[in-house]
């Protein structure tokens, strides 16, 4: 990724080069202008477009770890259904505020993911790929087991999810959990935008394309990696809060491999090591789902398959790297 | 006593199973470094291959046995040729999505075809008894499924250790600029490798199709097991696949015995828990 820097470029200071890949490019304005475009299409849309919201913050999160850290997890559905559970059992125990809600799923995720990075952190590749496959499992069969709490294979009802600010409530034709979904979006987006630009984001990289590199240049690799971890679980527990409270309900759904590895396709659909190929990903997935699923399941599994296989093969860098090839900068 | 040798030969035969499916992930996966989450699609293969022969055409059992391995070995090696071969060497991720969206085409290739509902493989009646020997009384079948896995084990561990071929295979795993410098064509090694890798999970998928209904979705329910034989065993050895199927084999049999609410929560716990302690598996030499 470094090679590609021109060398107009290097002549600047480092400073001076981090300030300039921060600025605001104008397409970056283009998921916002894609949010408000949404209320303008009819309520009919609502579903779709909070669906998407979230799912794109879920990849956002598992865009770190994996594009950014260089993190390569099958299990990041542990951190959606952990945040989904939370916020649904505070709500089924009387707490159903909104925002609070998010922030009781990201603190669970968080907690489960610094526990969990702490431990699987310590291995690499293969084995830790296994390890949060095997996690991914555990969590979603104690999901299953612990009826008592979660809900079982019935998963979680009487989820009731208050009026947001105490003012607006979740009507049926999905305003208010529309904009609500695409606010949290817009401010996760701002946020991890600016923590990968920061000094501690380009650290990440620098960890991802060469470990033994930046642990020689006094680099505390595995706290670095455990912060992101925890970052990204919090994240994808946002994600999964919120889910629960427009779904008004959490079950194994939210918790399981599927999911994860889900998740892992939109992005890698989208282009990983990118925020904007975290959120072409899910987009694209999900508005296609919507058209082709309907009309044969199987049909659309054939047709996500192949496309899969295709990007992997001839387009490594993702749908979004695309963007780079009209622009004429060739890869990424 | 009766019960204890009971779950002894279920174990051994639901090892067998494990070993056939997984062992040539052990070859892929350990000794070519290909993360190949889509290995079980031989295995569904083979499965789907013999039950429509048998229902359809009316095949018999014991040469579809022998014929479908040698047709998914085929389907294996153009795979491997056309697609498998341009991601050597890429990141397990491109791997892992890769093998991903090949679990996929190859389940709704099946659903299309067979219909969403799991196949019937039939068993040949002769294999459908069983063998009583004093108070013990063993399925036939059964039987010859551990027979079976024996058989390949023994065979694979001869084959890679002792003969010409298994050197050949072992040096071109080991450096595969000098395998190639010294005459061998390693891209046909791969490919023959691979291909055996495939006809076995086949005769896994075929012999286990009692244990692993044989459905659209085959492909993503074995993954976890197939993988787990692979890590507990440990990358970069074929030695170590049969102890690591026989002990999982063993922890899900005596869990499912005595514990059933709990099997699943038990082998995740001590897998994670061994892969912590040896990351490199029981018997690996690269992590």
């Amino acid at each position: 990724m470094s090679d590609d820097v021109s060398t107009a470029e290097r002549r600047v200071p480092f400073a001076a080069s981090l300030r300039s890949k921060h600025r605001l490019r104008p397409a970056e304005l283009l998921p916002l202008v894609a949010v408000a475009i949404v209320p303008l299409l009819g309520s009919g849309y609502y579903p779709l477009a909070t669906q998407i919201a979230i799912t794109v913050i879920f990849g956002l999160s598992l865009d770190l770890l994996v594009g950014y850290a260089g993190i390569v997890t099958l299990g990041h559905g542990i951190f959606f259904g952990v945040g989904a559970y939370a916020s649904g059992i505070a709500s089924v125990h009387g707490w159903g505020d909104p925002v609070s809600g998010l922030f009781i799923g990201a603190a669970a995720a968080a907690v489960v993911g610094v526990v969990q990075g702490f431990v699987v952190l310590r291995t690499a590749r293969f084995t830790l790929l296994m390890l949060t496959l095997c996690s991914v499992f555990l969590v979603s069969e104690v999901a299953n087991k612990a009826g008592w709490l979660t809900g079982g294979a019935d998963g979680l009802t009487g989820v009731m999810t208050g009026p947001l600010l105490g003012v607006w409530t979740f009507d049926l034709d999905g305003r208010t959990g529309y904009l609500f979904s695409a606010t949290v979006f817009v401010l996760v987006w701002i946020g991890l935008r600016g923590l990968v630009h920061a000094p501690f984001g380009q650290s990440i990289m620098a960890i991802r394309d060469n470990p033994g590199r930046a642990e020689a240049i006094g680099m505390a690799v595995r706290p670095r990696l455990l912060i992101v971890y925890t970052v990204s679980a919090a994240i994808a527990g946002t994600a999964g809060a919120l889910q629960a409270e427009i779904d008004q309900f959490a079950g194994l759904k939210n918790v399981g491999f599927e999911i994860s590895a889900t998740i892992l396709v939109m992005l890698a659909l989208g282009g990983t090591g990118r925020l904007y190929g975290a959120m072409a990903g899910p987009a694209v997935y999900l508005i296609a789902q919507d058209l082709l699923a309907k009309i044969n399941p199987a049909m659309w599994q054939l047709w996500l398959g192949l496309l899969i296989v295709a990007t992997v093969l001839f387009v490594p860098g993702g749908l979004s790297s695309l963007a780079d090839v009209f622009r004429g900068r060739g890869k990424r | 006593m009766v019960t204890l040798v009971e779950i002894a030969f279920q174990s051994l035969a639901y090892a067998s199973v494990l070993y056939l499916v997984s062992v040539g992930l052990s070859v892929t996966l350990g000794l070519m470094g290909f993360v190949n989450l889509a290995h079980g699609i031989f295995a569904m293969a083979g499965g789907y291959v013999v039950a429509t022969a048998i229902s359809a055409a009316g095949a018999p059992w014991w040469v579809m046995v022998i014929a479908a391995p040698v047709v998914v070995a085929l389907g294996a090696a153009v795979l491997e040729r056309l697609l498998y071969s341009r991601l050597y060497g890429r990141g397990e991720l491109d791997q892992v999505l890769f093998s991903i969206g090949l679990i996929f085409v190859a389940g709704a290739v099946v659903r299309l075809t067979f219909g969403p509902l799991p196949q019937q493989l039939r068993l040949p009646e002769a294999l459908l008894q069983s063998l009583e020997v004093g108070p013990f009384s063993f399925f036939l079948y059964k039987l010859v499924v551990v027979a079976a896995g024996l058989a390949v084990a023994i065979g694979i561990h001869l084959g890679i250790e002792r003969t010409r071929l298994g050197a050949m295979v072992r040096a071109a795993v080991e450096n595969r600029g000098m395998a190639e410098s010294i005459g061998l064509d390693t891209s046909r090694l791969f490919t023959a490798t691979f291909a055996l890798g495939g006809a076995l999970g086949a005769v896994g998928g075929i012999l286990g199709a009692d244990v692993f209904s044989l459905g659209p979705t085959y492909a993503f329910e074995i993954l976890v097991y197939v993988q787990t034989v692979v890590a507990v065993a440990g990358l970069g050895t074929l030695r170590g696949s049969f102890l690591a199927s026989l002990l999982i084999a063993t922890l899900q049999t005596v869990s499912a015995y005595y514990l059933p609410a709990f099997g699943t929560i038990i082998l995740f716990s001590a897998v994670f828990l061994l892969l912590l302690a040896r990351p490199r598996g029981l018997f690996g030499r690269i992590s």
